[in-house]
């Protein structure tokens, strides 16, 4: 032992008897250990069926020994997430959703802003969830949360922009969604058939490139 | 004629096309799934001389009926129930020779709620990430069976087990659930833990593949707020608004932002699977935790 210090800010809970569920102090951290966690599988030195990333967690699932790995976690030197390495996805998108008036009453701005704001930002993908190939995206900075719609609709169509709390996310099929969407694009974001399946997995980098009129 | 297949005269009430699933793919966010009762399947895949990952069909309360176009090798196992070949009885549970052309029918659950078919060569449909399973959450897979839909089978592999009949475990009358504690075990109240491990519980008629619901006094949050989403785990025991737990199957989304109180242990998965509707269920605490 180097005798490291555990950090105070990484619970380990246990989840059933083959799971760790991480929990970390912000999403930032939740990334950062995700990138490490996958770094250290990809060296050999992590068995594991799962890695799932969420809001500020990383499920571990299918671990032969959880409480091994649960006591050696808190100690790891994680660093914080490098700068960009790899290129940015471009999601071409015709900012024409019927919500950018609801947005721009959650962030305070004119709606003609809302576009300007949203295609200015470089966003990551923070982690997947909902259904297969739907990422939840971060990378809105210092703009208050959006609310989800108080009904939610009963079909969104697939390729919709949209945005919920601090997250950006496109819906890779049509399905019931409470998210306000801003836009569209002709992005195919789930393909089960191409390699790899998903156009956004957790970590890739996207930038949504206003498609010209 | 050596057309390897088999066409679907009766589909049931609910029937799919079931392997080991497909793990390994939920960061984005495809669900699992697989075969609820994995033994029943693992069962009638030995015995018709299948290999463990081959594709057999769940069905649901009512069975289903098939007319192989090819002489297969069958055994229906999991909820027991009446098979036919022609109309005459046949056993459950073994291998049966099914004659190109005969009608193959697997009738309504005596008790339990899944039956499962293995046919000689397995349900060849093609995968979809690894996996042939149909996923009633997300849609990935073949769609349920339906009425002439052609099914084709593999080639024939091993072959079938010389056996007249082996034992199964019945469904449950009292389905017991052992589980341990957490990872939200701290957001409900100490009465409420002491709630969900000594009252009773029943299955509710909303269960499906991607949950057990259950009916049954509501659990008490201690920690009100939202929980943002996090990895969910076959066995999860939710806990929605309602305050009644549901056990996270085989369909289960990937994410979720309601607390989990326990995580049921997997081997016990295979009868909740069985559990029909108004089944009692005893939740045991099982392990360390906050339970005693």
């Amino acid at each position: 032992m180097t005798g490291s210090a555990t950090r105070p800010d990484v619970r380990v809970l246990p989840m059933g008897e083959r799971a760790l569920l991480v929990e970390l102090a912000d999403g930032a951290a939740a990334e950062a250990l995700h990138a490490e966690l996958l770094r250290r599988r990809a060296a050999g030195d992590l068995v594991v069926r799962e890695i799932v990333p969420a809001a500020r967690t990383v499920l571990l699932d299918g671990l032969d020994d959880p409480g091994r790995l649960a006591a050696r976690l808190p100690s790891w030197d994680v660093p914080p997430l490098p700068p960009r390495t790899e290129d940015v996805l471009e999601l071409p998108v015709r900012y024409d959703g019927p919500d950018l008036a609801d947005v721009a009453d959650a962030w305070g701005v004119p709606v003609r802003e809302v576009p300007r704001i949203h295609a200015a930002a470089e966003f990551r993908v923070a982690f997947c969830g909902f259904a297969p190939g739907f990422g939840y995206l971060t990378g809105l900075q210092r703009l208050p949360d959006v609310p989800r719609r108080a009904t939610p609709r009963t079909t969104v169509p697939a390729g919709s922009v949209a945005l919920a709390g601090p997250y950006t996310g496109v819906y890779p099929r049509p399905s019931p969604g409470g998210w306000q969407l801003i836009g569209t694009t002709d992005a195919v974001l789930w393909d089960h058939t191409r390699e790899p399946a998903a156009l956004l997995s957790p970590g890739v980098r996207v930038r949504f490139v206003p498609e010209a009129r | 004629m050596t057309d390897r297949a088999v066409v679907v005269v009766r589909a049931g009430a609910l029937t799919t096309v079931q392997d080991e699933g497909r793990p390994g793919h939920a960061h984005l966010g495809v669900p699992r799934s697989g075969a609820l009762d994995r033994p029943a399947a693992a069962l009638v895949n030995r015995l018709v001389g299948n290999p463990p990952e081959a594709a057999v069909l769940e069905t649901t309360l009512n069975g289903c009926a098939l007319r192989p176009r090819c002489a297969v090798t069958v055994a229906v196992g999991g909820a027991p129930c009446p098979v036919t070949v022609d109309g005459r009885p046949a056993p459950w549970g073994a291998p049966v020779r099914v004659p190109a052309g005969a009608l193959l029918d697997v009738g309504t659950a005596l008790c339990g709620v899944r039956a499962y078919v293995a046919l000689s060569g397995g349900v060849a449909v093609e995968p979809v990430l690894g996996s042939r399973s149909t996923d009633l959450l997300s849609g990935l897979g073949p769609p349920p069976l339906a009425h002439g839909a052609v099914l084709p089978l593999g080639g024939v592999g091993g072959p079938h087990a010389r056996v007249d009949a082996v034992p199964q475990p019945a469904p449950p009358r009292e389905l017991v659930l052992r589980m341990t504690a957490g990872p939200r075990a701290d957001w409900f109240t100490p009465g409420a833990l002491r709630t969900l491990t000594t009252r009773a519980y029943r299955v509710s008629s909303a269960s499906n593949r991607i949950g057990l619901r259950t009916e049954g006094p509501a659990l008490e949050r201690a920690v009100r707020g939202e929980l943002p989403s996090e990895g969910m785990v076959l066995g999860a025991v939710q806990v929605p608004p309602d305050g009644r737990p549901v056990v996270f199957l085989a369909d289960h989304p990937t994410t979720g932002g309601y607390p989990v109180v326990g995580v049921v242990r997997q081997e016990d998965l295979a009868g909740a699977a069985q559990a029909v509707p108004g089944t009692p269920v005893r939740f045991v605490a099982s392990g360390r935790g906050p339970w005693r």
